[in-house]
């Protein structure tokens, strides 16, 4: 995935002294990556594909970036890969579930992401799923890791991603009856206007600079 | 409140009113409502090196129901807001708020859909104390600038007066954004 970004701060024609309005820049997503991975990276996916014949089909893609592997799941064979990799590859720890917002991302807006660690054998992976706006559901690895059970309402509450099958799916930051969910990116950040001596200036999402 | 707010106006309301207002500012009993940064300048300031025992104050007390002066320390949430003032009506009266630091007073840097922006939208409160956060001796001037105005307190009619009085300049005041010139 590419986006193009152009200036910063939202400041556009003149007003801009900071210098970074005539930035123009291309941000890219890390393609996949091609064996050998380096590291231990290699010996993971070889010991996973061992356990877990359809592993080809369940892998949408395998990214190595700064010294990190990620793991594109299907969502539809995430807790059988989940298990496996708990059981057989000694991934004992899930570090939670964190949610991304990629608007521009059709058809896959919203991913989440579980890193886990091996304490046994001191290794890291990172699983991601991607799923579209307009069908947010993920199976739940409450069942696999039980710490998940936080993390997942929290993602669940910020993200708007459906977890299916946790056993309590329920806001945790917000208050029960909020109306939408706060860390998207097309969330309005909200806010007053702030009244001065003399003088009004907008509320945050009115200023140019979150535009 | 009591008895002496049934008391007429006159010479016996206002001796009575000295004599509430003197116990009162000196029996103040803090309540524990640390949300936020606010929170640790507020420990500091019950603590030994600025030591609010000298105001009879260093027990903050953890159950409103002792608790005559809530300091409200930090920025509050709309999550929070129905817990502060479900904690202030089961405060006894008479009562006090010190909104302490800049985002209990006016929502402070969080201005966004999170946070309440200034405590005042939820419970009444007698002192705004600036700062960011307040250091100790700010937190304890803005206590002794109460116990003078809880000293001046009046009560029954008088005090009804006072708040109508109080009320009519409130209505009548010129909004902030139309003020001009510096100070004051």
């Amino acid at each position: 995935m590419v986006h193009n970004e152009s200036g910063m701060f939202g400041a556009s024609g003149t007003g801009d002294t900071s210098g970074y309005g005539g930035l123009v820049r291309q941000a890219e997503n890390p393609g996949s990556a091609q064996r050998p991975y380096g590291g231990y990276f290699d010996q993971v996916a070889d010991d996973l594909e061992r356990a877990y014949p359809d592993f080809a089909d369940a892998i949408e893609k395998v990214v190595v970036d700064r010294g990190e592997l990620t793991l594109h799941i299907k969502r539809e064979r995430l807790v059988d890969v989940a298990n496996i990799l708990r059981d057989k590859l000694k991934f004992e720890m899930c570090m939670g579930v964190s949610g991304v917002h990629y608007p521009t991302d059709t058809n896959r807006e919203l991913h989440a992401v579980y890193p886990l660690l091996s304490i046994t054998n001191n290794q890291r992976v990172r699983l991601e799923v991607s799923v579209p706006d307009t069908d947010p559901h993920i199976p739940s690895l409450v069942e696999v890791w039980a710490g998940n059970n936080w993390h997942e309402r929290e993602t669940f509450d910020m993200f708007g991603i459906i977890f299916d099958g946790h056993p309590g799916l329920t806001r945790i930051l917000m208050p029960d009856d909020w109306q939408g969910h706060p860390q998207r990116k097309d969330y309005d950040l909200g806010g007053i206007a702030v009244e001065y001596k003399g003088a009004t200036i907008p509320a945050p999402s009115e200023r140019r600079s979150y535009k | 409140m009591g008895l002496e707010d049934k008391l007429p106006s006159g010479i016996v309301l206002t001796s009575v009113e000295k004599l509430a207002g003197y116990m009162r500012k000196n029996s103040l009993w803090p309540a524990t409502f640390g949300l936020a940064c606010c929170a640790i300048e507020m420990m500091a300031a019950g603590a030994g090196r600025y030591d609010l025992a000298r105001f009879g104050m260093e027990v903050f007390r953890a159950s409103p129901r002792q608790a005559d002066l809530m300091i409200v320390a930090g920025r509050v949430t709309n999550k929070m807001a129905p817990v502060l003032r479900q904690i202030y009506d089961q405060m006894a009266a008479p009562k006090w708020v010190i909104a302490m630091g800049a985002c209990a007073s006016s929502g402070g840097m969080f201005n966004n859909y999170a946070v309440v922006q200034g405590v005042d939208h939820v419970v009444p409160v007698d002192i705004y104390l600036p700062g960011c956060p307040p250091r100790p001796e700010m937190l304890m001037d803005a206590i002794l600038k109460l116990h003078d105005s809880i000293f001046d307190e009046k009560l029954g009619p008088n005090r009804e007066r006072v708040i109508k009085e109080v009320e009519l300049a409130a209505m009548n005041a010129k909004p902030t954004h139309e003020l001009k010139g510096l100070l004051a």
